[in-house]
């Protein structure tokens, strides 16, 4: 794809090699680092105890469902368990998942640059993260907060007795990692391009983040002045929200999902852009409609600040903004099927190579198909009535988030992991905790879609004897579940110890970042590449790290 | 109230029929297209596996007619899905005029429920069949949500202001009511039923037990107690304006604004006097926010539409 003026070391680096693992040692070369790489994996780890925490938090829900009656925790342990896991999955891991982990990792590789804009600033969003998740956590052991992730008032407000400002000061300085992580995107993305690199060069995963970076730079702030709204109400009985003191609890839902919708965007868009790198290498063909995949990106990322009342539909607002409100909802699904059916296309007369991170990418579009289609169940008002607050809301969106995001991350996380590490890992083993994922998630959320339309609300910790089977089946589907997810974990851990070197290209993937060694040495690139053709140009000749010197 | 496991929920409303035609339609589409890009995948995940590794297939940079056609036949799709939720969701949304009206307030933890008549009931609403029902939901705190899932329907109670949704029983018969909107440490067991009775049984319940005032002579008690009378009398001329004839009908504010008299403007006229002075009045009304309760306050909004109504 590119041509570089100088050979490169041969492929078999890394033995011996200088990289940006090894060049420098000790604790203090991690936690001051501004290589865009390390900071990558410094979120990796984090985010991974949190995901960790929130599984926990998850399986303990599971359980009590397991029985109608309150039997293991008291309802207040129960409502802090569902709030604590929705704040931790949703602000901790979630949003910063695929951009703060991978986005941060390749997006300056996959560009040709030799790191982010703001490398200080970079660290500095990593550091806010830390300290909004530190607060976070501190809010869990104090006390714990019982208001549900969307932190409606005026319960928040007055009502509720937990740590509600100390956790909101935790996702207010949590938005500034999100917001510095935007910056730093959309100025490296406008700024560091290598020579050749045009927008239509740029691999979609670069157009998946610029389109999310505008939206985490555009809403943001948004939520952080709202959750700042609700704290100082919290502390100091400010009038805001409240309509004792005058204020409307309404607001504060509509200035919530003004941010929060986009941010179930913010969640899913890196995602796509995972997946059509993903679709495109095990494959062997370019995207089909590379422009429509890439604007259906912006598209999105426009639409869906204007789509926040879908989740007001109940609150009494007024029948036409519901109406606007739905119509524009179902205006932004159609760019969200033409990805589908792009991507789709695109394995047509490919070369489909059925490796782990192709199998999590395929799960991710059987389940996002899923998840996208019971949105518009959602979206049509009179249906929405019925089922708004029910578990057919909670299962669409663990079908989107966990089926389609978190499926997403693994699928980009199997792909550059050797990239990122150097190392292969078992691929056997991979491909079992991918099925056990797949499986267990469907086990889990499926009955859960009947459990909605029977009108079982959410959030619920007792419920009526009826609703029990259902439960007990997705208990049950947790647990397959939750072990493939440990399936996982070994078999990606096993491989940093025992896995085979990589090298450059194991996928014979195109694309920069695959052009250098694994893992990358401290400054990416020797020498800065030079781009002379389309992205995904499968059809090349492999230029292999090895024969580079022939050019 | 326990019930056997069924995969689908009782019909007992007008409503459910049409919603879950609607449903099944969503579900048929849905099950379609799942079906249909499943089917593809794993079809050409089988006809096109590598073979060898030396493949390169040719690329296709995608076709134009194509992107057309997948783009515009899901929009026509969802722009009919969303008309038909649309129609229905503004049949849901206005009640009709001849609906029997009761009123709901919600608190942490349960329902509190007023029939006009004077009969009031806690976590239970016994409503007859065949008629429709418009309730007045509020609440004392936080937020809460009326749910009926065998009436297909619901609606948030929010503190201040008065939502109102309704329905027509069509089936007698016992069914879940819930609160759908987490309101807090015992939320989910703020539930109870709704007991939908032919209209003889609704009567003789009605007229059961210590009826008492109906709604609208609590009203005019607390009227007369609160000393709302000595200002608002019943022909102008008072300190402060009439009641009569003022329920539903426009005002001009001192503000110049001119607003429609609804519930929700009689509210805030008694809570925050201030916030809305009539036209040539003085602000002298003193509030009375923090010193009567949400029911009074309902009581109070029935009695001042009884006098527009005696004045029709
Ligand atoms: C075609 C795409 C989608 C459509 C049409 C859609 C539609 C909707 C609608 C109408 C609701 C409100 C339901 C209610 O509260 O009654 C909703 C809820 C939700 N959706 Fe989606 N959605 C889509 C995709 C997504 C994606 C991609 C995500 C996240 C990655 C997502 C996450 C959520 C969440 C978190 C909620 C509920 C939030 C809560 O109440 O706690 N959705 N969706
Ligand atoms: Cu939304």
């Amino acid at each position: 794809m590119t041509t570089t003026e100088t050979p490169a070391s041969p492929a078999s680096a890394g033995h011996g090699e200088v990289n940006y693992l090894n060049h420098e040692y000790g604790i203090k070369s991690w936690l001051l680092t501004l290589d865009h790489k390390r900071i990558g994996i410094l979120y990796l780890i984090t985010t991974t105890m949190f995901f960790a925490l929130g599984g926990l938090f998850a399986g303990l829900i599971r359980l009590e469902l397991m029985t109608p009656e309150g039997d293991l925790f008291q309802a207040d342990t129960y409502n802090k368990l569902f709030t604590m896991h929705g704040v931790a999955m949703i602000f901790f891991f979630l949003i910063p998942s695929v951009p703060a982990v991978l986005g941060n990792f390749v997006l300056p590789l996959m560009i040709g640059a030799k790191d982010v804009a703001f490398p200080r600033l970079n660290l500095l969003s990593w550091y806010c993260y830390i300290t909004g998740g530190t607060l976070a956590s501190f809010a869990i052991v104090a006390g714990g907060v019982d208001t549900g992730w969307t932190f409606y008032t005026p319960y928040s407000s007055t009502y509720s007795t937990g740590f509600v400002s100390v956790a909101l000061m935790g996702v207010f300085i949590n938005g500034f990692s999100s917001i510095l992580t935007g910056v730093n995107f959309l100025t490296t993305v406008h700024k560091m391009r290598a020579p050749g690199m045009t927008w239509f060069r740029l691999p979609l995963f670069i157009w998946a983040h610029y389109a999310t970076s505008l939206m985490m730079i555009l809403g943001t702030p948004v939520v952080a002045i709202t959750l700042l709204l609700v704290a100082l109400e919290n502390m100091f009985g400010l009038g805001i929200f409240n309509p004792e003191l005058g204020g409307d609890p309404i607001l504060m839902q509509h200035l919530f999902w003004f941010y929060s919708h986009p941010a179930v965007y913010i969640m899913i868009v890196p995602g796509f852009g995972v997946i059509s790198e993903v679709i495109a290498c095990f494959s062997r063909k370019a995207i089909f409609g590379y422009s429509f995949v890439a604007f259906s990106s912006l598209a999105i990322a426009l639409l869906g600040f204007l789509v926040w009342g879908h989740h007001m539909f109940t609150t009494g607002q007024s029948i036409y903004a519901g109406m606007v409100f739905s119509f524009i909802t179902f205006f932004i699904a159609v760019p969200t099927a033409v990805k589908i059916f792009n991507w789709t296309a695109t394995m047509y007369r490919g070369s489909i190579d059925l490796k782990s991170p192709l199998m999590y990418a395929l799960g991710f579009i059987g389940l996002f198909l899923i998840g996208g289609l019971t949105g518009t169940f959602l979206s049509t008002l009179a249906m929405d009535i019925h089922l708004h607050d029910t578990y057919f809301v909670v299962s669409h969106f663990h079908y989107v988030m966990v089926g389609g995001m978190v499926m997403a991350y693994l699928s980009g996380l199997h792909f550059w992991w050797p990239k990122m590490m150097g190392r292969m890992y078992n691929e056997a083993w991979a491909m079992t905790g991918a099925v056990l994922i797949f499986l267990g998630f469907n086990l889990t959320f499926f009955p859960q879609f009947v459990l909605g339309y029977l009108g079982m609300p959410r959030r619920y910790h007792v419920y009526p004897e009826e609703f029990q089977i259902l439960h007990v089946a997705s208990t049950g589907g947790a647990t397959v579940l939750g072990l493939g997810y440990m399936v996982l974990f070994v078999c990606l851990v096993w491989s940093l110890f025992k896995g085979a070197k990589a090298g450059p290209n194991p996928w014979t993937a195109k694309g920069l970042e695959w052009e250098i060694e694994s893992p990358p040495t401290p400054h990416n690139f020797h020498e800065t590449p030079i781009v002379t053709s389309e992205p995904y140009a499968y059809e090349e000749e492999d230029v292999l790290l090895a024969d580079k010197g022939s050019h | 109230m326990s019930k056997d496991f069924s995969l689908h929920p009782e019909l007992a409303s007008t409503f459910a029929l049409q919603i879950d035609l609607l449903y099944f339609l969503l579900v048929a589409i849905s099950v379609f297209f799942t079906v249909a890009i499943v089917a593809v995948i794993i079809f050409f995940v089988i006809k096109y596996r590598r073979k060898s590794d030396d493949e390169r297939p040719k690329p296709i940079h995608g076709s134009l007619p194509l992107e057309l056609a997948w783009s515009i036949i899901p929009f026509f799709i969802c722009m009919g899905v969303f008309t038909l939720g649309a129609d229905m969701f503004f049949r849901m949304y206005r009640a009709p005029a001849d609906a029997l009206n009761v009123y709901v307030v919600g608190k942490q933890w349960m329902w509190k429920v007023q029939h006009p008549e004077g009969k009031r009931e806690i976590n239970e609403l016994h409503v007859p069949i065949n008629t429709p029902i418009r309730l007045t939901m509020t609440s004392e705190d936080v937020i809460h949500a009326f749910s009926i899932p065998a009436f297909r329907t619901k609606r948030d109670v929010v503190p201040g202001r008065y939502n109102t949704m309704w329905f027509e029983a069509t089936k007698v018969g016992e069914y879940d009511l819930f609160c759908a909107e987490y309101c807090g440490t015992q939320h989910s067991t703020m539930i109870g039923r709704v007991v939908v009775m032919e209209e003889q049984d609704y009567q003789n319940w009605l007229g059961g037990g210590a009826a008492g005032e109906s709604m609208v002579e609590a009203g005019m008690r607390h009227f007369e107690q609160l000393g709302c009378a000595t200002c608002h009398k019943s022909q102008s001329g008072g300190r402060g304006p009439t009641l009569t004839g003022v329920y539903g009908e426009p005002v001009q504010l001192a503000s110049g604004e001119v607003v429609v008299a609804d519930e929700a403007y009689i509210r805030e006229s008694i809570l925050r006097p201030t916030s809305s002075i009539v036209n040539g009045y003085q602000p002298i009304m003193p509030t009375f926010q923090g010193q009567i309760s949400e029911e009074t306050l309902l009581q109070l909004i029935t009695y001042i539409k009884s006098l527009s109504e005696a004045a029709k």
